[in-house]
């Protein structure tokens, strides 16, 4: 689960009460190494425009904000904050990349950093320096970090929404799982038997761009599957592919009807109202649940673990990445890295992840100590978001192509297709392999 | 005797050369020049530019965030062979057909019922533009809930309290479901406006017309067919030109509703065209996409033209 518009987050309803009813343990202590900071001369006189997508639960922004207001105390460097929709971030980020004007940093998307790689700043020793001081970047953050195949750090990764399995702990003991299945057999059982049950599992097999792709990319990469390989050419017609849609059929028939409409939201909704027993989300409808108190004897009842792990025990969830960087237009670097700086130190950064209650999961490996994830010991599995080493677009190189993939949903209406047995396997991955070329060329 | 040596002068008016800004204020040409600029610069930069630029763009390979180059027909040979652009532009024809046929159907009805007298007329009229009213995305989320394949209300109605089904209806799980659920929906936003602009014409037609066709003893059936539809046609070839272009320019009920799905059976070319384009990121494709709709539009046009608003009585000569 990712990407959610602003209506979904209305019809949510339940995400702004995050914030207020979110426990507020003191701040635990990060373990920090011994790093110097790389000199700052902030350019006098200096002023900052940064645009960021809009918030998903309100301490995001509140906490974001607050955090900002202190590095302009400390400094006397003005900054502007501009929140802009989840869908308008891209075209925003690439109109200010083509013109050379406008916000001097941007929190993007993933992709976004690679895509203007020429146009950004080097973040290598800013990189470095947190790296050191905060136990390490995480697997996915180093790959969206830094410029595919060297050591140059071309954007500043500051969370990621993961999409585990979330499921009702009752139904599943009832189904005879005291402990949750690690294989994708057992997965299978599993969700056999809560439909035998009367307690469907439901997966958004619809155009959703967040929870269809992280379902969707799970199954193709859990299976060994790739869309293109390292050099990026399309290499999604495997045998790893075949057999990730023949259990994606088996999986199909225990779902709730209607999944193939299903957009970002519908899960959540089915889930809060008891309709089904097993889905993949975002750590957000837990706490939506937990602070309704009309829904709290659910939130009670909800469990969350790893979906089945690829080959070789990996971790094979799909994370929305926020990736920060800084364009060379601005007039003022110096103080645009030292905002960076400021806002990953642990006592801005551990403030910011606490309030957002895990939904942006850390890139650095020191947070992982953070009270976030042992004020709620359910929420834990959110703690190793950032440790994925699966990424959109994998095998191959990030690159706009990926990004298109996506949003052309390429991969989501193959398994759409054969789960839904509007075509074969064989059928369904020729076409995605036509549709991927296509991008890929 | 003194001889008048005066010479007789006439006085002339000064003959001043004309200034070049008279002159130029003069000249028709100029005139007609630059009164024009104004709607010819709106037009330009307005109309023309954006046009010719997503023609332009449709055969470079511009992609989001990065320049293209001039590719040809590259972007329009792909989408040849591309089925998802075929499904779009399949179900965009049967979509604008079917919902501009009902559409009429019904709202010439509801025009013909709004004529009669009614008791509280006036209160019906403004009830019936609502539909229209409403903002499309609100239309469309309330649909959206209509057709959830959890809580629709419709099958709550069917299934919880009437009992006439065992399961939920999948409004839009499959790819037919869903085709028709979006038709529905278009056909009920889009029907007060054509029953609106009909009863307008309704009313231009003068009574004396049916007051003399009913002492010829014609039935309601020839009153309709000889006085109503002819005297209609006219308003009736506007108003067909303008819905089909808009409900073959739809976008916003189909992206707030499916957005495309399921498996892109709902797509139209104007969804399609953003999707590839704008999130997506391929300009240059979804330019193509959009560019691809101007020969249906036109021929659309030219259709309701020609077939529908030709006829020399509207000009106030004999029909044929």
């Amino acid at each position: 689960m990712t990407r959610i518009t602003r209506r979904d987050a209305l019809a949510l309803g339940a995400g702004g009460l995050l914030a207020a009813g979110l426990p507020r343990p003191a701040g635990a202590a990060i373990p920090m190494g011994n790093a110097t900071p790389p000199p700052a001369r902030i350019e006098s006189g200096a002023t900052l425009r940064v645009l960021r997508p809009t918030k998903f639960v309100d301490a995001d922004e509140t906490v974001f904000r607050a955090n900002t207001q202190k590095f302009t105390a400390e400094t006397g460097v003005q900054v502007r904050v501009d929140f802009a929709g989840w869908e308008d971030l891209r075209p925003q980020t690439a109109v200010a990349a083509q013109t050379g004007a406008g916000p001097d940093v941007v929190v993007a998307w993933a992709d976004d950093p690679h895509i203007y790689a020429d146009k950004v700043l080097d973040l290598s020793e800013l990189a470095g320096y947190l790296g050191q001081k905060y136990g390490g970047w995480l697997a996915l953050p180093q790959r969206f970090g830094k410029k595919w195949g060297t050591e140059q750090w071309v954007a500043l990764p500051m969370g990621g929404s993961g999409g585990p399995c979330v499921y009702r702990i009752s139904w599943a003991k009832e189904a005879g799982f005291e402990t949750f299945p690690t294989d994708h057999a057992g997965f299978l059982k599993l969700c056999q038997q809560l439909k035998a049950n009367g307690h469907p599992a439901g997966f958004a097999l619809g155009n959703a761009v967040g929870d269809g792709n992280a379902y969707c990319n799970w199954l193709l990469w859990s299976h060994g599957g790739m869309v293109v390989d390292e050099a990026g050419k399309v290499a999604i017609n495997s045998p790893e592919t075949i057999n990730a849609l023949k259990y994606a059929r088996e999986l199909y028939q225990t779902f709730i009807p209607g999944t193939l409409s299903w957009g970002d939201v519908n899960n959540n909704r089915a889930f809060a109202a008891g309709e089904i027993g097993l889905t993949q989300n975002g750590v957000s409808m837990y706490f939506a649940l937990k602070n309704d108190p009309r829904t709290a004897a659910i939130a009670e009842d909800t469990g969350m673990a790893r979906m089945p792990f690829a080959p070789g025990g990996k971790m094979a969830e799909n994370v929305l990445l926020l990736n920060a960087m800084v364009f060379k237009h601005t007039r003022y670097p110096n103080a645009a890295k030292e905002y960076l700086r400021f806002m990953m130190e642990a006592e801005q950064y551990d403030t910011w992840l606490t309030g957002c209650g895990g939904y942006w999961s850390h890139p650095l490996g020191a947070y992982a100590q953070s009270a976030v994830w042992t004020g709620d010991p359910k929420i834990a599995v959110y703690r190793d978001t950032n440790t994925v080493e699966f990424w959109s677009g994998y095998k191959g190189p990030i690159s706009a192509a990926s990004g298109s993939v996506a949003a052309d949903y390429v991969v989501v209406q193959m398994f759409a297709a054969a789960s839904s047995g509007q075509s074969t396997p064989e059928e369904a991955v020729r076409e995605a392999e036509r549709r991927a070329r296509r991008y890929y060329r | 005797m003194s001889v008048s040596t005066e010479r007789h002068v006439t006085w002339r008016r000064p003959e001043v050369a004309p200034s070049l800004l008279a002159r130029l204020f003069d000249s028709k040409p100029f005139l007609i020049a630059i009164c024009l600029l104004p709607a010819v610069g709106l037009l330009l930069v307005f109309l023309t530019y954006p046009l010719g630029l997503g023609i332009w763009l449709a055969f470079t390979d511009t992609h989001v965030g990065r320049g293209g180059y001039f590719v040809g027909f590259e972007n329009f040979e792909s989408l040849w062979y591309d089925r998802v652009f075929w499904g779009a532009v399949f179900y965009t024809v049967f979509y604008t057909g079917v919902a501009t046929v009902l559409k009429f159907g019904l709202g010439l009805w509801l025009a013909l019922l709004l004529n009669e007298n009614l008791p509280f007329k006036s209160l019906l009229r403004a009830i019936i533009l609502l539909p229209w009213i409403v903002p499309t995305v609100l239309s469309a989320i309330a649909f959206w809930w209509m057709y959830d394949a959890q809580f629709s209300i419709i099958s709550y109605v069917l299934v919880d309290v009437l009992g006439w089904r065992e399961t939920y209806i999948d409004f839009l799980g499959t790819p037919w479901h869903a085709r028709w659920s979006l038709i529905a929906a278009n056909v009920w936003r889009g029907i007060p406006f054509v029953a609106i602009s009909l009863l307008a014409g309704l009313q231009t037609i003068s009574p004396s017309l049916y007051e003399a066709a009913l002492l010829d003893g014609a039935s309601s059936w020839q009153r309709f067919t000889r006085i109503t539809a002819p005297l209609l046609m006219p308003i009736l070839a506007v108003v067909l030109t303008f819905s089909v272009l808009f409900t073959f320019t739809d976008f916003q009920l189909v992206y707030a509703i499916t957005r495309g799905g399921p498996i892109n059976s709902t797509h139209l070319m104007a969804t399609l065209a953003f999707q590839r384009g704008i999130p997506g990121g391929q300009l240059g494709e979804g330019a193509a996409i959009a560019v691809s709709m101007i020969p249906f539009l036109i021929l659309a046009t030219m259709f309701s033209y020609f077939a529908l608003a030709r006829r020399k009585w509207q000009q106030g000569g004999d029909d044929e």
